[in-house]
């Protein structure tokens, strides 16, 4: 017998993309104000898992069909190579560069390598607390 | 090109092997990898003028300056020697396993990147003049070796063999290293050369006499002498073309090269002489001995190269001892460090060749049983003249290389006594008659290889292959290593002052300060001399015992397998095992529980000592804020959660009251204003207790009937004793200031140096960004952790050692 959730799912179905909206806001404000690469993906990955509370795993996995494994990777790829990144210009290891540009529509903004890492950071968030979920969630 | 570039070509090589077997499958990889250790026996060749006139060659990469530690390419005679021997054999057995193994069924890619690794590892060995680099080498030769024992890691013997060497490799290698670091504290330098320029010091020091055994132990077992040899008849699992090039041609040798090369600096001790030269000659004849016990081909050859090692290794003790003669140079005493290099490279053309016959007789026949082996002389003309060319100049008969360097070896050890120190007056004459009793063994187990493989009757119905000569190419190194020990025979003079004299010049450089001043001439005949005697007396004992063998081999067998060392060795690694496993099961319950009390109990041990034990102890509330009522509210809250998950029936009740816990502490962030940790903190309680629901039904019932947790007197304590220690802490760390905070200095330079606003994320991705990437590194460990624990489902297997 299923239990009646059709509120649940209702509300999710609004919520997720709100709570998805924060993620990136606070992941792009991070710099400057609260915020940022840790919480940003924590964010993204409890909009996730309540997807997976209202409906279930496999109906997820075949909307979201993202191998979180390679998520991860990419991540931790993404982090090492802005690390390293610094060696070509032959600065010590890990030395972020930014400065400040005026775009069209965003007006003065400053653009900070320490922003790739950021994603880098986002993504194996991301990725690990969802292959940590899913995986349990799968056992039977 | 600088040299210290060219010992790392071979591992560079090695990058592009599983893509030239990926793509380019229907050529034999050995082919491209054949082409790394020819080029580079040839460029080191063109050195060989040069260093024959007592030229030396130093070419220097540094690698971790602040520590001194450098990669220090040292060529002189002895490097140049044994550079040549592994370029040169290397190309051989390169050669020789492009035919040994098949390119369809092989996993040639695994295959030659370990042997392009092994034999940079080897370079490095013998040219680094830096103790620790070399250190380093050393153990990459011992690595490469157990890759390559295990090639064919799907048979238990290959598995065995493999841990078996790298055990008992790895454990001198790790003494070595201990010995190394002694000499660089007595002699403040990593140099070898340095080393040696202030050898009379250092034998003055307290840990010479340790760092002495230390190194000859690191040695002795890379050079499998008595009692660590029984590594190297197991390792004989190995692909042939390994065994001839890893385990009789060079890796093996590292040991001698290595008390070869620091002879110079410990010559001064007496006890060097005697290990060296004892342990060297027990080894020999204890091999030798045991050799004719052996029925696999190549267990007779891993025996006999065991042997042979030994026999190099007494020499160089023999050699030690010229140090203390006056006048050495003018006495036979200087044979000895002569024939030692001479023997070794006879060694490396007659014992290569042999190896290969084996392989060849495996391949062909398919067994290497000697006794299901004979009558091969008509069906494999050409192995059997190879192997006769070996064996004979192994048993050390004229017209082989193996005669001259035998003589020197009975001149060197009769010239003892001229040794007349250390009360050597009488237990010199012990030397001469070992070394005769180890030739005359070596003598019969030379024919009995030769002789019951080729001669004698075939048996096509013992052989699990219709026996057949081997294709032309798997001859071709076999062939060209035999005419050498031909060749090497009749022109000994010319190998002497190209590749014998400028290796002696730099074990023995108290004797002699360029190579053209060793004045040694080898000839084949000179005279009835005592030697000739001893020659003629092994020739014809050993013959005899030859002739009676099957009379009293079966004797072998009468030696109790319970007493050997090989049953010492398993005995202390099943030891080690399992006391190890019953060690760890006595605090292993299984359950997080207890491990939780072990560290909850060890930590407040720590944390409180520390504190104690620096008088940290204090409390002043002088300068606190007060306590509002959101505070008060927001504690009572916790303190009821907390209580209420101890006092729960329900494990669902007690999964909220923990979320509670969570979002109250979050709380208390904002009320501190810390925006950022109250953010994380409320998602990492959302997502954590979303994930106890998930994992609601796979948790074990608290108990069958729903009921409160027990009262527990020992977890009470202990939770108790962390309260209050964290509590200590925290006033305690409030108290007071040793340094000025450093928010100081973030809030100065978080905008004008990190061009950012935020310190907390600033922190994360910048100031400290080392630790996010191994934090993140971690979190993806952890991940990777649970699906191999889950999904994988790693099954209780008890009692099953892989060591039984």
């Amino acid at each position: 017998m299923r239990t009646n959730d059709v509120m649940l799912q209702t509300a999710t179905k609004v919520v997720t993309f709100i709570i998805l909206m924060f993620a990136v806001h606070i992941f792009f404000a991070g710099h400057y104000t609260p915020g940022g690469g840790f919480v940003g993906g924590l964010l993204t990955a409890s909009a996730i898992v309540l997807l997976m509370l209202a409906f279930d795993i496999p109906t997820i996995k075949k909307i979201l069909p993202i191998n979180y494994v390679v998520l991860t990777a990419v991540g931790l790829l993404i982090a090492i190579a802005t690390a390293s990144a610094s060696i070509i210009f032959d600065v010590p290891f890990f030395t972020h560069a930014y400065d400040y540009f005026d775009l069209p529509l965003f007006g003065k903004t400053s653009l900070h390598s320490a922003l790739l890492f950021d994603i880098g950071v986002y993504l194996v968030v991301v990725g690990v607390t969802m292959t940590i979920i899913q995986t349990i969630g799968e056992d039977e | 090109m600088s040299l210290v570039f060219l010992i790392f070509i071979p591992i560079l090589a090695a990058l592009f092997i599983p893509l030239l077997f990926k793509r380019l499958g229907q050529i034999h990889t050995g082919w491209f990898v054949l082409l790394v250790p020819a080029a580079l026996f040839l460029y080191y060749a063109t050195r060989l003028p040069s260093v024959m006139e007592g030229g030396t060659y130093v070419s220097e990469l540094s690698w971790i300056p602040s520590l001194d530690i450098a990669f220090v390419a040292y060529l002189d005679g002895l490097s140049l020697l044994f550079t040549l021997l592994i370029t040169g054999i290397g190309a051989l057995v390169v050669l020789y396993s492009i035919f040994y193994l098949d390119k369809h069924r092989e996993q040639l890619h695994n295959f030659y990147v370990y042997l392009l690794i092994f034999m940079s590892a080897m370079l490095g060995v013998v040219q680094s003049d830096h103790l620790i680099t070399l250190y380093l080498f050393w153990e990459l030769t011992s690595i490469s070796s157990f890759l390559l024992i295990a090639y064919w890691y799907t048979r238990d013997r290959s598995r065995f063999g493999a841990l078996k060497s790298m055990m008992i490799t790895v454990f001198g290698g790790l003494m070595m290293l201990g010995g190394f670091v002694l000499l660089s504290i007595m002699g403040g330098t990593y140099s070898i050369r340095e080393l040696i320029a202030q050898a009379p010091e250092l034998a003055q020091h307290d840990f010479f006499i340790w760092a002495l055994v230390l190194v000859l132990l690191g040695a002795f077992t890379k050079s499998a002498q008595f009692p660590f040899y029984i590594w190297l008849p197991d390792a004989m699992e190995a692909p042939t073309p390994v065994s001839a090039y890893l385990h009789s041609a060079t890796m093996v040798k590292a040991g001698i090269y290595l008390v070869a090369r620091l002879t110079p600096v410990f010559a001064l001790s007496e006890v060097w002489m005697w290990l060296v030269a004892g342990v060297g000659l027990f080894t020999m004849v204890w091999a030798s001995f045991f050799a004719l016990k052996q029925t696999d081909l190549k267990g007779i050859l891993a025996f006999s190269t065991v042997s042979q090692l030994g026999l190099i290794m007494s020499l160089l003790g023999v050699a030690a001892a010229a140090y203390h003669v006056e006048g050495a140079a003018d006495t036979y005493l200087k044979y000895a460090a002569f024939a030692a290099i001479f023997h070794l490279i006879n060694h490396a053309t007659f014992k290569g060749s042999l190896f290969m016959i084996a392989g060849i007789v495996d391949h062909e026949t398919g067994t290497r049983d000697i006794r299901k082996l004979g009558g091969l002389m008509s069906l494999m003309p050409v192995s059997f003249t190879v192997a006769l060319i070996g064996s004979l100049s192994m048993a050390g008969l004229p017209p082989f290389n193996g005669f001259l360097s035998k003589e020197m070896f009975l001149t060197a050890m009769l010239s003892l006594q001229e040794f007349n120190m250390f009360s050597m007056d009488v237990w010199w004459v012990l030397f001469p008659i070992i070394a005769w009793v180890g030739s005359v063994f070596t003598f019969i187990y030379s024919l009995y290889f030769v002789f019951h493989t080729f001669a004698g009757k075939h048996q096509p119905e013992q052989l699990p292959k219709q026996a057949h000569e081997a294709p032309i190419g798997m001859l071709i190194s076999p062939v060209f290593l035999a005419a050498l020990v031909v060749m090497i025979f009749f022109i000994p003079n010319l190998i002497g002052d190209w590749l014998v004299k400028p290796a002696v010049a730099a074990i023995q450089p108290f004797l002699y300060d360029s190579p053209q001043n060793v004045d040694i001439h080898v000839s084949a005949w000179h005279g009835f001399n005592t030697e000739l005697f001893m020659t003629l007396g092994i020739f014809a004992i050993g013959g005899l015992m030859f002739w009676t063998l099957r009379k009293w081999q079966h004797l072998y067998d009468l030696y109790p397998d319970a007493i050997s060392l090989n049953r010492l060795y398993d005995e202390m690694m099943l030891l080690s095992g399992g006391g190890a496993n019953r060690f760890s099961r006595i605090y292993m319950t299984g359950f997080i529980r207890s491990y939780l009390v072990y560290m909850f109990s060890f930590m407040t041990f720590i944390v409180l000592l520390t504190l104690f034990l620096n008088e940290a102890f204090q409390i002043d509330f002088s300068n606190l804020a007060p306590i509002g009522v959101y505070e008060i509210v927001i504690l009572l809250a916790l303190v009821g959660a907390t209580l209420t998950i101890l006092g729960s029936k329900s494990r669902l009740t007690a999964i909220i009251a923990l979320g509670a816990v969570g979002y109250s502490i979050a709380l208390l962030f904002v009320i501190f204003r810390a925006p950022d940790l109250a953010l994380t903190q409320l998602v990492i309680e959302t997502i954590s207790v979303a994930l106890f629901l998930l994992a609601f039904y796979h948790l074990p019932q608290i108990s069958r009937k729903e009921e409160r947790m027990k009262f527990r007197f020992g977890n009470a304590l202990v939770a108790l004793a962390v309260g209050v220690t964290m509590t200590l802490v925290a006033l305690s760390a409030h108290s007071q200031k040793a340094l000025p905070s450093i928010s100081e200095f973030y809030k100065e330079t978080v905008y004008s140096e990190a061009g950012g606003g935020n310190i907390v994320n600033v922190i994360l991705v910048d100031y400290r960004g080392f630790d996010t990437l191994f934090e993140i590194a971690v979190l993806g460990i952890a991940g990777i952790g649970i699906i191999t624990m889950i999904r994988l489902r790693l099954t209780k297997k008890e009692g099953q050692h892989e060591n039984k």
